[in-house]
């Protein structure tokens, strides 16, 4: 009988062809998947051009995603792109997506079933951790990994402690997935994780749909985490099925595993919650934020820029206006969420609001392009960061919080919960 | 391998996007990342900071988005060695992936100020404020990260393994 292990123990260990594995210890895991964007890959082939082979691991085990700077914004980020296309065409990248057929990556790949249970991904950018709401192992890392992992198809890990997040109870009103990510980060801090796997478990995450799960451990990364896991349930395999274009595994934590630490979270005690400037862990309510007045408001990303966030923004924002001060740009992160989006007429609130709808990227996300500030200007936002000069100007603010907030205050022109607009 | 410069010191959870700000993410060229190093936190450092001079950090350096292109802009700015309380993981990897020397030695970054003159062994983690007389130990790194270090960056030691 081996020791008992977290999911995240099993995965690794499965990976690493060991019966078990413990925290501390350090493993070479097989990969299911490696992934780099624009930015990151440019390095990643430079890197892997040094390793001296000629070709890739395994071409089908690769996703390059051009979402970034793209559609290009300028001569220089037209070259990377170029440079990961023809790499991508040299290599025989299947999970090569042209502008076109783009999306936000980490809406991206579940969507169109290149990741699933069971799987370990390394990913060259931050929040790859958002494929653990499929029940997988993934998380993020730099450019030289990556061309490691695309050259050999290994990584090495040092297994992560695990921090179990218990979630439970009936979320209010207007309070989302990203209300209780915030509320964790802002509970934990920004380093409150760091090294570790955060395991959330409890019937409130059971409750919400994947997209809302993908929001939550899109963000561990927020809170230093190395990986944030979920494991399946009838929601994931509904999800999967007929979606994931290989067989997947499903792996669950055992009851007597050792968690570094449990925490248990009361949902009904969670309100609409906003991040001010500039950490992701400097969370306060959005009712008591009413004073903070905005000059734009993005709502996407591959934080919140899926179908469930755009028909939380439309439901707001249906038979208003956008405030006169104010400009709401609004991103679906895929083809084919901006076309569902467009089939279900929320586009059409969306432009009677007087919103801004756009092709997907990161875009303003990262301050590249689609969005950027000027200088002391603030933005609320349904992304994921907030650091000085995130989104433009290093004097202006980034409020990161839910749709539901954001698309209210579009609206009212300052920080708002739905409530407010009567 | 020794390293001997002035210090540049900054608090807790500094982020990549200060580190090196997404507008500048269109190239990956070293020399170009560094002309724009730690501009949104400290738009004067790139004027001051000199050949193998030492980064002191409080908890948490590095942390945020996984751009390599943090590391190289510090290591192509001058910059001989990190001296933090501790390193957001991603940023953790790609230093030891890149060949940028970090050091975790909380009780060394209470002890040093900015500008102090600071001597780094790196091979002994031996870390000696020059302005104060005090000395402090590193973490050492395991072995298995030593080795990486060691063979010149995690290329290098790929590399051999491909070819061995």
């Amino acid at each position: 009988m081996s020791r008992p292990m977290t999911i995240t123990e099993k995965i690794l260990a499965a990976h690493a062809g060991l019966p078990e594995v413990e925290p501390g210890q350090l493993v070479n895991c097989r990969l299911d998947l490696v992934l780099a964007n624009d930015v990151t890959a440019p390095i990643a082939i430079r890197e892997f051009a040094k390793i001296g082979i000629d070709h890739v691991w395994d071409a089908g085990k690769i996703a390059l995603v051009p979402d970034h700077y793209t559609p290009n914004k300028d001569i220089k980020s037209a070259e990377q792109a170029k440079l990961m296309r023809e790499f991508a065409r040299a290599q025989g990248i299947s999970h090569y997506y042209e502008i076109g057929c783009m999306g936000v990556e980490h809406a991206l790949l579940p969507e169109q079933g290149v990741v699933g249970a069971g799987d370990v991904i390394i990913g060259a950018d931050s929040h790859t951790c958002t494929y653990g709401a499929l029940g997988a192992f993934a998380t993020g890392v730099g450019s030289t990994d990556a061309a490691v992992g695309m050259a050999t198809g290994e990584a090495w890990f040092k297994v992560p402690p695990s921090l179990r997040f218990n979630v439970t109870g009936t979320l209010g009103r207007w309070v989302s997935a990203k209300d209780i990510i915030l509320h964790i980060i802002g509970l934990i801090g920004v380093d409150g994780a760091l090294y570790q796997a955060m395991e959330f478990t409890g019937d409130t995450i059971e409750s919400l749909s994947m997209e809302g799960r993908m929001t939550i451990c899109n963000m561990a990364i927020e809170a230093g985490g190395k990986s944030g896991i979920i494991a399946v349930d009838d929601t994931t395999r509904a999800y999967m099925k007929g979606r994931t274009e290989r067989p997947w595994t499903e792996y669950f934590s055992d009851p007597d595993a050792v968690y570094a630490q449990v925490y248990e979270i009361d949902a009904t005690a969670i309100k609409p919650t906003v991040s001010f400037p500039h950490l992701p862990s400097n969370t306060r309510p959005a009712e008591d934020a009413r004073d903070v007045w905005v000059n734009q408001v993005v709502i996407g990303s591959c934080t919140n820029g899926r179908l469930e966030d755009l028909r939380i923004a439309a439901e707001i924002l249906k038979g208003r206006h956008v405030h006169p001060d104010v400009r709401l740009i609004i991103l679906p992160a895929t083809q084919q969420i901006y076309r569902d989006a467009m089939h279900e007429g929320l586009f059409d609130i969306f432009l009677d609001a007087g919103a801004a709808v756009s092709t997907p990227t990161c875009g303003p996300c990262l301050g590249g392009h689609m969005g950027i500030l000027a200088a002391g200007e603030r933005a609320m936002a349904t992304t994921n960061r907030n650091f000085v000069g995130r989104m433009g100007d290093p004097t202006s603010e980034v409020y990161l919080g839910s749709p539901a907030v954001a698309a209210a205050t579009a609206v009212a022109g300052h920080i708002a919960v739905p409530e407010d607009l009567g | 391998m020794e390293f001997r410069g002035t210090v540049h010191k900054y608090g807790r959870d500094i982020d990549t996007d200060v580190i090196i700000p997404a507008r500048y993410l269109n190239t990956s060229v070293p020399e170009e990342l560094a002309e724009h190093c730690m501009e949104d936190l400290d738009a004067g450092f790139v004027g001051k900071v000199a050949a193998g001079d030492i980064l002191v950090a409080d908890e948490n350096f590095g942390c945020g988005s996984s751009r390599e292109h943090a590391p190289i802009a510090i290591k192509a700015a001058g910059v001989s060695v990190i001296i933090a309380k501790s390193f957001a993981r991603i940023f953790y990897r790609n230093a030891i992936n890149t060949g940028l020397p970090i050091m975790e030695a909380p009780d060394a970054v209470d002890g040093i100020s900015d500008g102090d003159k600071v001597v780094v062994d790196a091979d002994s983690g031996t870390i000696t404020n020059e302005t104060t007389g005090a000395t402090y130990r590193a973490q050492p790194f395991p072995p298995f990260i030593k080795d990486i270090i060691e063979t010149g960056g995690l290329i290098e030691s790929v590399k051999q393994r491909v070819r061995g």
